[in-house]
Parts: C-alpha cells; sequence; structure tokens
C-alpha cells in the first residue's frame, strides 16, 4: 500500500494503514452481529431450534482449520525474518490451502441446507416461524460474508506469497507478508465469533 | 516520527522464535474444546455469556500476539480500543431501545 | 504583507507545470500527487454539486403553487430522492476532506505527500465511480430511485425503481470516504514535520483528523445496510422486511448509526475552516486553542451517541427516546464553545474585512441558526410535532448549506490564491456573499414557519394557505443561485485573468503559505523544522517559520 520512498520506509505506518482498514471490517461485520442481537433478543427461542439444525462438528473443524492458518501465516513471518524463505512460502502456501479447504466445507453445509429446501426466499422456509427465518436469513448472510472475506484473504495471500518467492519479501522488508497477515487473522476473529453464536448456542 | 534513511520495523529486536505462537495456538484449540463441551451442558442464559467471554479470551491471544499488537507502539492499543469503544457504544444504545419496550 | 519566498522555489516550476511522465489527461488522472488528486475532486465535485443545484431549483419552481407546476410527482420524488443522494455522498461528505484535505493536508502539517498517495488516487476514481452510477441509474429502465435518500424499507423493498444502482454507488462512495480517512489518520500520525507537536498543528488539521475517524468508525455501517437491502431485494432474506418478521425500525438504527455521525464528517472540516480563517483576518492567535481542538474530538465522540433522535416518531422505547434527547443536547455544547472562542479571537481583534471572512460570519450565524433549531428538534416534546415537516428540512439546511457550504465558499475564497496561483476580483465576490447570504436566508427561513404550521416534508402537493411561504422561498431560491452563479464566474474568470498572486497574499502563519502560490511538486525542498504554533502573528515568528 505505501509508496514513500524506499529511502524513508515507514513500516509502522503501513501497519498502522492497515489496522485502521481491519477496524473498518470489525465494524462492517458488527452492524450484522447487532442484527443478530437484537433479532436473538426478540426470537430466543426461535433461535434455540433453528440453531439445532446446524452442523456442530463441521462448525467445530472450520474452526480449527481457520485457528491453524492464523498460526500458519503468522510461523510465515518468523520464518522470513530468520531468512528462510522456502520455509516461509511453504507456510503461506499451507494458509492458502487451510483457506480453501474452510469454503470447502462450507460449500457441503451450504449444499445440504439448499438440498432441504432452506435458502432465503424459499417456500420450505417460509412456512416456519418468523424467527427461524431470521435465524437463516442471518446464517446466510453473514457466513456468505465471511466467506467472501476468506476468498479475498486467500487473493492477498497469494500476492505476498508470491512476493516472497520472488524476495520482494524478505527479511529485510516484510512488512508486506505482516499486512497480509493482518487481514488474515481478522478473518479468522470474525469467525471466532461466528462460530459458538450460530452452532453452539442450542 | 521517521527519521531519514531509518527503516522502522519492529524496533530492532531479534526476530521472535516460533515457540509462542505454538503455545498460543494449542491455548486457541484448547478453548475451542472447552466451548464446545459447555455447549452440551444445559446453562440457560450463561451459555451466551460463557461462549462470548471465550470467543473475547481467543480474540484477545489472537490480536495480541498473532497480530502482534503487545509489541506495536501504544498509540496501536488505543486505536484498536477506540473501535473496540464505538462498537461497544453502537450495540448497547441500540438496545437501550429494544431492551425496554 | 507575505513572508519573502526563498530564491530557489522562484526558480522551481509549480505542480501545474512540472514535467511529467505522462501526457495530457493522464498527467491528471493518474496522478498520484494531493494537490492534483485535490483539483480532480474539486472539478468533479462541482459538476456533481451544479447538477444537485439544478434539481434544487426546479424543485422550488415546482412548489410555487399547491398541485402541479411543472413535473408529475413521480418525477418530483424522485427530484428529492436524488438531490438529496448527490448533495449529501457527491458534495458535502467529501466536499472539504477531499478538496481541501486533500490539497492542504500535507502542506500544512510539513510533508511532501499522503502516507498512501496511489491509494488517494483510488479514493478519487471510487469517488467518480460511485458519482457516475449515481447519474446513470436516472436513466436505466425503472427510473431514478424515488424512496429519499435515506432509503427506507419496506419501500425501498418493493419499489421498482433503481434503487440497487443507487445503493451501490452510495457503498462505492462510502469506500472512497474509508479510504480517504484512513490516509489522512495515518498521514497525521506519521509525517507530522520534525517540531510540529500536536498542539502546534492547524486546527484544520485537528478538524481533518477528528472527521477522519468517522470516516473509518461510521461509514462500514452504512456499508452493511446497504448490502442489506440489496440483498433484501434480490433474494428476500428477511432480515428488515416486515412481512418475513424483519424489524424496519432496525433498518432505520442501522441507517442513523452512520447517519448522523455523517453529518459531523460534513459540519468538521468547515469549523476547522473558521478556526484557520479568523486568526488571520483578526490578526492574532486563536482564543483557546486546546479547547477547540478537543472541542473537535468530542464532537466526533458525542457525535456517534445521538443517532436515534431522527426516531423519535416510529415507535421506540421511552427510556431509549429519554437518553437520546439527552445525549442530544450534549453533543451541542463542543460546538458552542467553538462558537464561543471565535467571537473572543474577533473582539478587539485588528479586523480585515476580506471575502472568506465575510463567508465565515455568514457561517457563524447560520450555523448557530441551525444549531438553535437542531436542540429544538432534539426535545421530545416539540420533535412529534415538527418531525418530517419542512422544520426538519429548514434545520438541516442551515446546518449543511448554511454552514458547511460556507464554510466551502469560505475555503475555496482563502485558499484560491494557493491552490491557483491567482487572485480572484474582491467586489465581484463580494457581492456574490452578499446575494447568496441574502438569498439563502429568505429561502430556508420560511421552512421553520412552514414546519411549525404543519407543511410535511417530501409532499409533491399542499394546502393552499402554505402557498406564500413557499413561494417566498422559491424567491429566495433565485437570489440564492445568482450568488453561487456570480462566485462560481468569477472564479473562472481568475482563473485565466486574476493577478498573479505571491505565496502570502493574507499574511497566514501556518505553513501552506511559505511555498509558492501554487506549490512546487515536493511542496517543501527540505522537511521545515516547526518551532512555533499556527497562530503566531508575531513578526519573529514569521522569519523563523
Amino acid at each position: 500500500m505505501s509508496t514513500q520512498g524506499h529511502e524513508h520506509r515507514d513500516d509502522a505506518g503501513s501497519r498502522m494503514g492497515m489496522w485502521l482498514f481491519l477496524f473498518t471490517e470489525l465494524i462492517l461485520f458488527g452492524g450484522l452481529f447487532i442484527v443478530y442481537a437484537v433479532y436473538r433478543y426478540q426470537h430466543g427461542e426461535a433461535f434455540h431450534l433453528a440453531a439445532r439444525e446446524l452442523d456442530t462438528f463441521v462448525g467445530t473443524v472450520n474452526t480449527l482449520i481457520l485457528l491453524t492458518s492464523s498460526l500458519t501465516v503468522a510461523l510465515s513471518i518468523v520464518a522470513v525474518r530468520q531468512g528462510k524463505r522456502g520455509l516461509a512460502v511453504m507456510l503461506v502456501g499451507m494458509t492458502i490451502l487451510l483457506a480453501g479447504a474452510f469454503l470447502v466445507n462450507k460449500y457441503f453445509e451450504w449444499g445440504h441446507k439448499f438440498a432441504l429446501g432452506i435458502f432465503p426466499g424459499s417456500p420450505e422456509l417460509l412456512k416456519r416461524s418468523s424467527g427461524e427465518i431470521l435465524y437463516f436469513g442471518l446464517y446466510f448472510v453473514m457466513t456468505g460474508l465471511h466467506a467472501l472475506h476468506v476468498i479475498i484473504g486467500m487473493v492477498i495471500l497469494t500476492v505476498v506469497g508470491i512476493m516472497t518467492a520472488r524476495g520482494t519479501v524478505s527479511a529485510s522488508s516484510y512488512v508486506k507478508l505482516e499486512v497480509g497477515g493482518l487481514y488474515w487473522h481478522l478473518v479468522d476473529v470474525i469467525w471466532i465469533f461466528l462460530f459458538p453464536l450460530f452452532y453452539l448456542l442450542h | 516520527m521517521t527519521q531519514q534513511g531509518e527503516q522502522l520495523t519492529h524496533g530492532g529486536e531479534h526476530a521472535p522464535g516460533y515457540g509462542q505462537f505454538i503455545l498460543v495456538w494449542f491455548g486457541l484449540l484448547a478453548l475451542t474444546g472447552l466451548t464446545v463441551a459447555l455447549a452440551g451442558i444445559n446453562l440457560g442464559r450463561w451459555i451466551i455469556v460463557s461462549a462470548l467471554t471465550i470467543a473475547s479470551i481467543k480474540t484477545i491471544l489472537v490480536v495480541n500476539v498473532f497480530m502482534h499488537l503487545r509489541i506495536e507502539d501504544r498509540v496501536f492499543r488505543f486505536f484498536v480500543a477506540v473501535a473496540v469503544l464505538t462498537l461497544a457504544i453502537f450495540f448497547v444504545l441500540t438496545f437501550f431501545d429494544y431492551a425496554f419496550h | 504583507m507575505g513572508s519573502p519566498v526563498s530564491p530557489a522555489s522562484q526558480a522551481e516550476p509549480d505542480f501545474y507545470h512540472v514535467a511529467t511522465k505522462r501526457r495530457g489527461i493522464f498527467a491528471w488522472i493518474l496522478s498520484t500527487d494531493h494537490k492534483r488528486i485535490g483539483i480532480l475532486y474539486l472539478v468533479t465535485m462541482s459538476f456533481f454539486f451544479l447538477t444537485a443545484v439544478f434539481i434544487g431549483f426546479t424543485m422550488r419552481l415546482e412548489m410555487l403553487t399547491p398541485g402541479k407546476t411543472i413535473i408529475e410527482p413521480q418525477t418530483y420524488n424522485t427530484l428529492f430522492t436524488l438531490h438529496g443522494i448527490m448533495m449529501i455522498f457527491l458534495f458535502i461528505i467529501p466536499g472539504l476532506p477531499a478538496v481541501f484535505g486533500n490539497f492542504l493536508l500535507p502542506l500544512m502539517i510539513g510533508a511532501k505527500d499522503v502516507f498512501f498517495p496511489r491509494l488517494n488516487l483510488l479514493s478519487w476514481w471510487l469517488f467518480l465511480t460511485g458519482g457516475i452510477l449515481a447519474v446513470v441509474s436516472v436513466f436505466l429502465p425503472g427510473g431514478a430511485a424515488d424512496t429519499g435518500w435515506t432509503f427506507y424499507v419496506p419501500y425501498s423493498i418493493r419499489t421498482s425503481t433503481n434503487v440497487f444502482p443507487a445503493l451501490t454507488a452510495a457503498f462505492v462512495l462510502g469506500f472512497s470516504s474509508i479510504l480517504t480517512g484512513l490516509n489522512f489518520i495515518t498521514t497525521i500520525h506519521r509525517m507530522r514535520a520534525p517540531g510540529m507537536s500536536w498542539f502546534r498543528m492547524p486546527l484544520f488539521i485537528w478538524a481533518l483528523y477528528s472527521t477522519a475517524w468517522i470516516q473509518v468508525l461510521a461509514t462500514p455501517i452504512i456499508g452493511i445496510t446497504l448490502i442489506l437491502v440489496a440483498l433484501e431485494r434480490f433474494f428476500g432474506v428477511g432480515i428488515f422486511d416486515p412481512a418475513l418478521g424483519g424489524d424496519p425500525v432496525l433498518y432505520q438504527h442501522l441507517f442513523w448509526i452512520y447517519s448522523h455521525p455523517a453529518v459531523y464528517i460534513m459540519i468538521l472540516p468547515a469549523l476547522g475552516v473558521v478556526s484557520e480563517i479568523i486568526p488571520v483576518f483578526a490578526r492574532r492567535t486563536i482564543f483557546g486553542y486546546k479547547f477547540i481542538a478537543f472541542s473537535s474530538v468530542a464532537i466526533a465522540f458525542f457525535g456517534s451517541l445521538v443517532w436515534a433522535h431522527h426516531m423519535f416518531t416510529v415507535g421506540m422505547s421511552n427510556t431509549g427516546m429519554f437518553i437520546f434527547s439527552l445525549l442530544t443536547f450534549l453533543v451541542s455544547i463542543p460546538s458552542a464553545i467553538k462558537i464561543f472562542n471565535w467571537v473572543a479571537t474577533l473582539y478587539k481583534g485588528s479586523i480585515e474585512v476580506s471575502v472568506p471572512l465575510l463567508h465565515v460570519l455568514s457561517f457563524i450565524v447560520q450555523f448557530s441558526i441551525g444549531g438553535f433549531t437542531g436542540l429544538m428538534l432534539g426535545a421530545l416534546a416539540i420533535n412529534i410535532h415538527v418531525q418530517d415537516t419542512y422544520f426538519v428540512v429548514g434545520h438541516f439546511h442551515y446546518v449543511m448549506f448554511g454552514g458547511t457550504g460556507f464554510g466551502l465558499f469560505a475555503a475555496i475564497h482563502y485558499w484560491f490564491p494557493k491552490m491557483f496561483g491567482r487572485m480572484y476580483a474582491k467586489k465581484p465576490a463580494v457581492v456574490a456573499w452578499f446575494l447568496a447570504t441574502v438569498g439563502f436566508n429568505i429561502f430556508y427561513f420560511p421552512f421553520f414557519i412552514l414546519g411549525y404550521l404543519g407543511m410535511p416534508r417530501r409532499y409533491y402537493d399542499y394546502l393552499p394557505e402554505f402557498q406564500s411561504l413557499h413561494v417566498i422561498a422559491t424567491v429566495g431560491s433565485w437570489i440564492l443561485v445568482a450568488g453561487i452563479l456570480i462566485m462560481v464566474v468569477n472564479l473562472l474568470v481568475a482563473l485565466r485573468r486574476g493577478a498573479r498572486a505571491e505565496a502570502n497574499p493574507w499574511g497566514g502563519a501556518t505553513l501552506e503559505w511559505t511555498v509558492s502560490s501554487p506549490p512546487p511538486l515536493e511542496n517543501f525542498h527540505e522537511i521545515p523544522i516547526v518551532t512555533k504554533g499556527p497562530y503566531d502573528f508575531t513578526p519573529s515568528a514569521a522569519e523563523t517559520k
């Protein structure tokens, strides 16, 4: 992001810019969490009921996947700082693969719901109580928006992964990998909250 | 502020080792296990509090260690506090409407 | 009057005339120079502003008589929607930060550019894209959105007009705003010249800083809200649709959680401009610098606590209404502090009645009226009667137009020499100011009376008893528009024929006045070392800077 001229590089400033951007993502999802909170407050029973239809096992596996992917990208920075370029690239690659695995799980989860006739605006869903309609509406919107951010994260990680492989990111200049990692961790943090609110409150 | 020619990374300290990250990762896995286990118990209204508390602890770990917040300049922590406080205000004030209907 | 321009910079070309890699228009639209980006914003924004003025002018013509005057009711609905969208998202919110913030922030803090110059260019491209989308939505089948700029559900879900392009335009513009805010915060934290402590920063920078935080933290809420309405329209997710169990009031909460702080994005920079202009033309340091600086931050903070005062008549809980009313009263205090301090600065100052100062004086009176009527609206008992009437329309035009609009006029007349290297003719500018001020007040003051008497807003038709006030207002709009046209023409003429401006024609003490008019490409040959405050007019201060 920053182009100050290489003789005046300010990595902390670059990180500051990314943190500020992460705040916007936090608040973007925060708005959805507010909607969730209000509707849960108003339709507690229905939310409990509907939550039982989600697969806790898949949700847990996805949580472990994302937590591990945060580890791998954090370790990749250590590797770069130690000059171990190959290891760093491998760790970034693992992060991307784990992200892919998360998306594959999500694909099957959603597919399963669609097969049951549960999707926004479906006749099957509209037969249910308002609370359940709201629950599933929020489920698809929130996990969908999150999945979109997983994809964006994968793109960012691919870009910084290539930069690391090429040496643009190196032990003396690794802020681009850091900010890529920061973005990825935020995607993880959002899921850390999504997971219990949708899968565990039954 | 930037000085001419100096590159500001993390203040020149030694590169951290892998250990602390792996340790935190185990902690995160354990907390995940805990929150899943608690979900199986009928805690009534306390399930939400426990779930959110555990999620918050996990977040604090990710933010401070994985995201390096604890080794950044103090101003970053101030920024995070402002952002979190703002979101909290949005929540609380919205509920001043809904909780008193 | 000004400090001497250093010899080296007299030989150096200004940023308009420096040799660039790219040719013609590409030297502008692909430039990452904050000064060029500021001018790009000024040019594109002027088109949107003048279009929105024309729409407003047409609306006032329609309102000359009850029933149909020149357009159909559906057209009127799309016009007030467009007028709101364009004025708010394409003019007033980006307004001062995008044009003057971009041009002046690095200069005023002693930097060569902002922290993320390429991101800055992206912000402008997003602005242009959003603006074009909004305009194009008018011509797509289905016609322009007719929901009002507030897109309230359920109508925004049901109407067949082009809501989705309008939502997308607003989203893209929000992104532009976020990136600008992010850029400014980082720039102010990391790129101040040596010696420029926080309390030596010009107050305009404090204003931009506070504004930037609102841009970063509040805008995402409208982002997600617009996304949700779009999803509701296409997929029927049920989150806001009452037929599916959704809560339309929750939409309003989310909408106003951004849109109220947005009005502080609109006003804070203008308050900052006033704080810059008054010391220069009173020839003394500002009274209560720290109070003004902290009041900007306080306005940003408190302004995010009051949003539901737009919703007092929709059925919120009494507790909620009481708390929001109380908080609304609190947010007026920091603004009042600024006004006291400005007046105190003027009192017994060595006043030079310049064009910028004239606009500032109009600002102070008009913003005060707007502020008082805002307090009135914040009182629950009054609000019940005048919500959704012309009283509200009068209030927000007084603060947004009489306030920020005139703040923009003040800023352009103050920094015109710096930005364009030319002086404008003073007499036409004064005439323009006079017509604009008189016209503005004749136009909008009747709105308070109309609203009090019960005239609803966004209504195409009205009872005959309201007509005389509507006629007065429309005549006022003609005087106002005449003033604006004279202003614009005078400035355009000055671009070609104005006398060449020196570095410091007003005798300002902030850093932008130490470089040539217009500035050189990199602003400063050497980053200055700051040893004095920004409003220190003692002769020794001018030499050290």
